[in-house]
């Protein structure tokens, strides 16, 4: 979990990821971030998000992260 | 709809650039992107420069710029053309059509059939659909394929959503009827129930242009717009691509009874690079049977992204033997639609630089 808020901070630096049970509606990721994100979990996982996974609410917290990565063959 | 012709033929593909390319790095400051940020954006979305038209400079501009063009090359003949077919979604006016302008242009024959379509992303298939319906009733006539836009001009370029990603350009494309040649199987689908996911709200008669509907407004984001500006739910178009398109292909290649492996090209509209790789993936074919440097280099210039796709990647290609390529667009409406044929052995496909 830790990696993945390091992976967030990177992209969002004065964002209190923590603080935040839903990044969308709290205002720290917009969709051009969550592009993003799901390019660097890619690169860092090794693995290929499926397109249908890319909505908004598989990026709202850690814990739906993460469940998008398992679902994509990512090893947490 | 789907269905087939027979007997038809592209026979020539010119794309009208205009000369000004800017490059991303150089628009930077219009958005609210940091620097970290924008190089990341550069490589995700293919974000490097894109052409913009003069502020001057109309769809029927480029499309004289391209014309006059084939004619001082002597590759077109206007006493050929049967029809002008022109699709845009930034027309020079309300009227005259931009295909009237181009008759009265070059003092066409009173015999031309004129027709503007209005239709954004998918206007090239829509298109060829128009001209090969029409050749049906002209078996010794050409058609006269415009598509052209300036985008730009309606695209806020404080909205770092979609500017960076436009361009403008138009294709000159010959249509033509011709005997034994390999079937071409079509297929086009819409659904009104999503039409706001691309829309212009303001300067048609629901919401006519006013001094309130310049006013650039915030959207949140850290994106300007007005609006008279073209406003995107990016997240919405891009799970209608991934969903949509992908169930199309399927269809038309069952239709046409081949397998993936039987297309040389996807030719697909190009929106941005991170949509087009996801694309091909859930599509299911090598990136490198689907061009996709065109958003890149040019920007995305809405109907015109598959011929001038076509002109600047596969040039040598198209004058040689036909290959089978599956061509696929989606975009506003929400329409979405594909068409499978043989491409090659053209008379003439290149691009042109304009000083539109």
């Amino acid at each position: 979990m830790e990696k993945i808020f390091e992976i967030l901070r990177n992209i969002r630096e004065e964002a209190d990821f923590k603080a935040s049970n839903n990044f969308i509606k709290d205002g720290l990721l917009d969709s051009f971030d969550i592009i993003t994100l799901v390019s660097m979990l890619e690169d860092e996982y090794s693995i290929l998000i499926d397109a249908l996974d890319i909505v908004p609410e598989n990026f709202e917290n850690c814990d739906s992260i993460i469940a998008v990565l398992k679902k994509n063959g990512g090893e947490i | 709809m789907r269905t087939v012709f027979q007997n038809k033929k592209i026979s020539g593909i010119l794309a009208v650039l205009p000369e000004n390319e800017v490059r991303f790095e150089e628009e930077i400051t219009n958005y609210s992107f940091s620097e970290k940020q924008t190089i990341r954006l550069k490589k995700i979305m293919g974000y490097e420069k894109h052409r913009l038209a003069k502020m001057e400079t109309t769809p029927s501009d480029l499309c004289i710029f391209g014309i006059d063009y084939l004619l001082s090359k002597e590759l077109l003949d206007l006493n050929d053309i049967g029809a002008i077919i022109t699709v845009s979604i930034t027309p020079d006016f309300w009227i005259p059509h931009i295909s009237n302008i181009i008759h009265g242009h070059y003092n066409m024959s009173q015999d031309v059939l004129c027709v503007d379509l209005a239709q954004g992303c998918s206007g090239f298939i829509l298109g060829l659909m128009e001209a090969f319906m029409i050749l049906e009733h002209m078996p010794e006539k050409k058609i006269l394929l415009l598509n052209a836009d300036v985008l730009s001009h309606r695209v806020s370029y404080r909205d770092r959503n979609s500017f960076p990603l436009v361009g403008d350009a138009a294709t000159v494309t010959i249509v033509e009827n011709k005997s034994n040649e390999s079937d071409i199987y079509f297929n086009i689908k819409s659904d009104g129930t999503r039409r706001e996911a691309l829309i212009i709200p303001a300067g048609g008669t629901r919401t006519p242009s006013s001094s309130l509907t310049a006013e650039m407004v915030d959207d949140g984001d850290g994106n300007y717009r007005s609006l008279d500006n073209m406003k995107m739910d990016g997240a919405a178009v891009f799970t209608f691509a991934q969903t949509e398109v992908p169930a199309l292909i399927d269809e038309i290649l069952h239709d046409a009874g081949i397998d993936k492996e039987s297309i040389k090209w996807y030719l697909l509209h190009q929106p941005n690079k991170f949509m087009l790789q996801k694309l091909a993936d859930r599509i299911g074919v090598p990136h490198d049977k689907v061009p996709m440097n065109i958003v890149e280099l040019f920007g995305n210039s809405s109907g015109s992204s598959i011929p001038l796709d076509i002109a600047h990647n596969l040039k040598t290609e198209m004058k040689q033997e036909k290959g089978k390529c599956c061509m696929c667009a989606f975009g506003s409406g929400l329409t979405w639609c594909a068409m499978i044929l043989e491409l090659g052995e053209m008379e003439f496909c290149e691009t042109f630089i304009s000083k539109g």
